[in-house]
């Protein structure tokens, strides 16, 4: 294989790169399993994090029960209902949703959109992979060890976390920490892997400021994460000890029924600093991603070009950057001095700045848009929706005089669903239904994904509107029972059922999101190379799926950005990043 | 107010690492119009050579690395302020042990001068000095841990106590990981594979060595200045 231009243009020298050499598999193992095809490990990738995240499902499910109908399950204590909420949290945020966004779209996305063969560290990449698998599979063994998965509340706060009392405080809490260390390990395999391929891999032409938003989105979060899980993997490796080997670099000396404790007066606010300084920049972790898709979307359905594209860019850089000072707003109620939370909360109203020019550049890319309301475009516009809800309750949030009443109440437990979990859920099944024709070449379905969509979007409002009321009322989030306070109205027991019967069917309706998954693999309509008609590289393939290789014998070349949509002239009414200024020019001639 | 102080070191210095990166992205992306098709192609164009990309990664992660010891240096003045902290003492075997890690580097730096003049016999013996001095080292500093463990310095009595032998583990264990790399690279020159073909290893080995022993001294002097 050489890099050749594939078009004697005048603008472009030859190019001068050298052979790559690309890992061939010859077996069934080799190409599936083991593989070293970024495009494999993609799906891997999402396989294994849909799966554990069908796990977390059912655990909100159960969570849900509890809280709707209290005592009428057997199976729930109070115990298991704590695990439940901690497992349901810290793998939707960490196994599932930074897994997808980066482990499976980063892969899948990353090689296609800037023009190269592969990841720049094919082996890498692979192990990145099974270090995930067995951080999964670390983390599903807490479920059948004595004393079951740790029930700490997803920010694992010591010294509740290690302490006896908390269900899962020994087995539990090492096994979870064990899996968050091998997930951050397997992480930085990955992330080296997306930031080095975006910066050296580009294909000719391919500009930084001709990249998809999609990528810049995974590109910035990737970098994030790399500062950033180094946070929680101190935080983990201080709190194996401290469990462990008895040191005490959290754990505060204890006098428990008139007995001085092992520990020797160590620091849970340190924990806290620790945990947060990788905790906020998480949130953009996954929600960078989904803002750059969501740019996509909308853009290549819209048939416009995006509204600001260097805004947009500017806005996850100064975002990325931002993210890394305001950590402490999360701890607002731990004691800290007034001037720290005024510091916290004014990075937090800043950061809002390039977070809704992002919000109005969407808005003005549908504007006058020739919109069609395709399956990934509902779930685009339901993006928007839920993530300006979200937004708005999170400056309210940001501000101590309003956060401290609200802390810890469900209000804070509809603030983060609504913006870090049901938002960019709406764009990775956005996601998936625009780019499952590539992946396997049909359509998904239309009509089960329109039914998926409105189940989905209306249902979750249905779930979490409430639950911002019984937030008012002070409803205080991971108790496992609330009756007999008189402070809380009859009225909110009755929310609670709509709401646990809203989760219900939520939840099960992603089945009809998995049956059309399963279906449309055998019995889709063909898809074409392209059937959006998409300007980026990855629609330019010689082969959909695409091969191991991606673009057939030559490497294509780069003459304009990712967004000539509607171009006055034009053949068709896009031009895509590989075509020439001249052919297009001729093109445009030729219907003329 | 100590509190303060600490978190001004993590803002100051994981927020300059990002504004770092951010500010290279900028100056990426400000003059350039995007939208115009035939723009100037030639400055910032992708396909670079694939094996600055080695470099490239080793540098992201040296970022990663030092992200790391930041926080854990952080955590080390935070939990320092608490009243249980009763520093321990500086075995002097600690100082030769310096001095060894420097003399590595030195010879890492001399092996790389070899390679660049491309002498075989050269880069075989700095290697092999490069490696032998690195596990004289790590040796050392297990002698070290035996020594205060001996003297009844265990992990778990003092936090200052568990920070030493974190830290030194957690640098020990980074050098570790370069042996790895050091080791395919010696292998490589042993089997007679040209001095051109190794040199980009070489100098990369290199880089990581010398980045270790630069947070070997800021550890060090940490923990002879608490």
């Amino acid at each position: 294989m050489s890099y050749v231009a594939h078009d004697a243009s005048a603008f472009v020298a030859p190019a001068e790169v050298e052979e790559v050499e690309l890992y061939h598999p010859k077996t069934f193992v080799g190409k599936y399993i083991w593989s070293q095809d970024a495009k494999v490990i993609a799906i891997q990738y999402a396989f294994t994090a849909i799966g554990i995240g069908l796990v977390a499902l059912v655990l909100s499910w159960l969570m849900r029960l509890q809280l709707g109908f209290p005592n009428s399950f057997s199976f729930i204590d109070p115990s298991n209902y704590l695990q439940f909420v901690t497992m349901h949290g810290m793998i939707m945020v960490i196994y599932l949703l930074t897994a997808l966004f980066l482990g499976g779209f980063g892969n899948y996305l990353i090689p296609l959109m800037v023009g190269a063969r592969d990841m720049v560290f094919p082996y890498v990449n692979m192990v990145s992979y099974w270090v995930y698998l067995f951080a999964v599979l670390l983390l599903t063994a807490s479920f059948f060890v004595p004393g079951g998965p740790t029930g700490s509340g997803w920010t694992l706060y010591p010294p509740q976390a290690i302490l006896e009392g908390t269900p899962g405080a020994t087995w539990g809490i090492i096994l979870m920490l064990v899996s968050l260390a091998f997930f951050i390990i397997g992480f930085t395999m990955g992330g080296l892997n997306y930031v080095v391929t975006v910066l050296q891999a580009r294909t000719r032409g391919m500009t930084m400021m001709r990249l998809p938003l999609t990528v810049w989105g995974i590109f910035m979060a990737t970098i994030l994460a790399l500062l950033a899980f180094p946070a929680l993997f101190v935080s983990a490796v201080m709190m194996i000890l401290d469990q462990t080997l008895g040191t005490s670099f959290f754990m505060p000396a204890i006098v428990s029924m008139g007995q001085q404790g092992d520990y020797t007066g160590g620091n849970p606010l340190l924990f806290q600093h620790l945990f947060w300084f990788f905790g906020h920049p998480e949130v953009y972790i996954v929600a960078l991603p989904a803002f750059g898709i969501v740019s996509d979307l909308l853009s290549v359905h819209a048939r416009k070009n995006i509204f600001g594209y260097r805004m947009m860019v500017w806005a996850i850089l100064v975002i990325g950057g931002l993210s890394f000072v305001v950590w402490a707003h999360h701890m607002y109620v731990s004691g800290m001095n007034p001037y720290f939370g005024f510091f916290f909360a004014t990075t937090t109203l800043i950061i809002a700045i390039p977070t809704a020019i992002k919000v109005y550049n969407w808005v003005l890319t549908l504007w006058r848009g020739n919109i069609h309301l395709t399956v990934p475009m509902l779930f685009a516009i339901g993006f928007i929706f839920t993530f300006i809800n979200g937004g708005l309750t999170g400056l309210f949030l940001g501000n101590p005089t309003v956060s401290v009443p609200l802390s810890d109440t469900m209000f804070v437990v509809a603030h983060f669903h609504m913006v870090m979990a049901i938002a960019p859920i709406l764009v990775v099944f956005g996601a998936i239904y625009h780019w499952y024709p590539k992946i396997t070449g049909r359509m998904l379905n239309d009509t089960l994904g329109k039914v998926h969509f409105w189940v989905t979007f209306v249902g979750s409002y249905g779930i979490y509107y409430p639950m911002h009321y019984l937030g008012f009322l002070g409803v205080p989030r991971r108790y496992y029972a609330i009756e007999g306070t008189d402070f809380i109205p009859q009225s909110a027991y009755s929310l609670n059922v709509g709401i646990t019967i809203a989760a219900l069917i939520v939840g099960a309706f992603q089945v009809v999101f998995l049956y059309n998954l399963v279906w449309s693999y055998f019995k889709g309509k063909p898809s074409g190379s392209n059937p959006w008609n998409a300007t980026t590289l990855e629609w330019q393939t010689p082969d959909t799926p695409p091969r191991h290789g991606n673009f057939g014998p030559t490497l294509p070349l780069v003459y304009r950005w990712a967004y000539d949509y509607s171009v006055p002239g034009a053949k068709q009414d896009f031009i895509p990043q590989n075509v020439p200024p001249d052919e297009a020019a001729a093109r445009a001639r030729d219907k003329a | 107010m100590d509190h303060f102080i600490t978190l001004l070191f993590l803002g100051v210095f994981l927020g300059g690492l990002m504004a770092a990166v951010v500010w290279w992205l900028l100056k990426q992306t400000i003059n350039v119009q995007p939208w115009v098709a035939q723009g100037s192609i030639e400055d910032g164009h992708g396909g670079e050579l694939p094996a600055s990309a080695v470099k490239t990664g080793l540098w992201v992660f040296l970022a990663v690395v030092t992200s790391l010891f930041a926080l854990f240096i952080s955590a080390y003045g935070m939990r320092m302020h608490q009243g249980d902290w009763s520093s321990l003492p500086e075995p002097g075997l600690l100082w030769l042990n310096t001095g060894v890690l420097i003399v590595t580097s030195v010879a890492m730096q001399w092996t790389r001068a070899a390679a660049n003049r491309g002498q075989t016999d050269g880069v075989r013996i700095g290697l092999v000095a490069g490696g032998i001095l690195t596990f004289v080292f790590l040796a050392g500093q297990l002698v070290v841990w035996q020594q205060l463990n001996a003297s009844g310095y265990y992990v778990a009595a003092n936090p200052a106590n568990a920070f030493f032998y974190l830290l030194t583990a957690l640098h020990g264990l980074h050098l570790l990981g370069g042996l790895v790399a050091w080791g395919k690279t010696t292998a490589r020159v042993w089997r007679g594979v040209a001095v051109r073909e190794v040199r980009e290893s070489v100098g990369l080995c290199t880089v990581y060595w010398h980045y270790l022993l630069l947070v070997w001294l800021v550890l060090f002097a940490l923990l002879l200045s608490t």
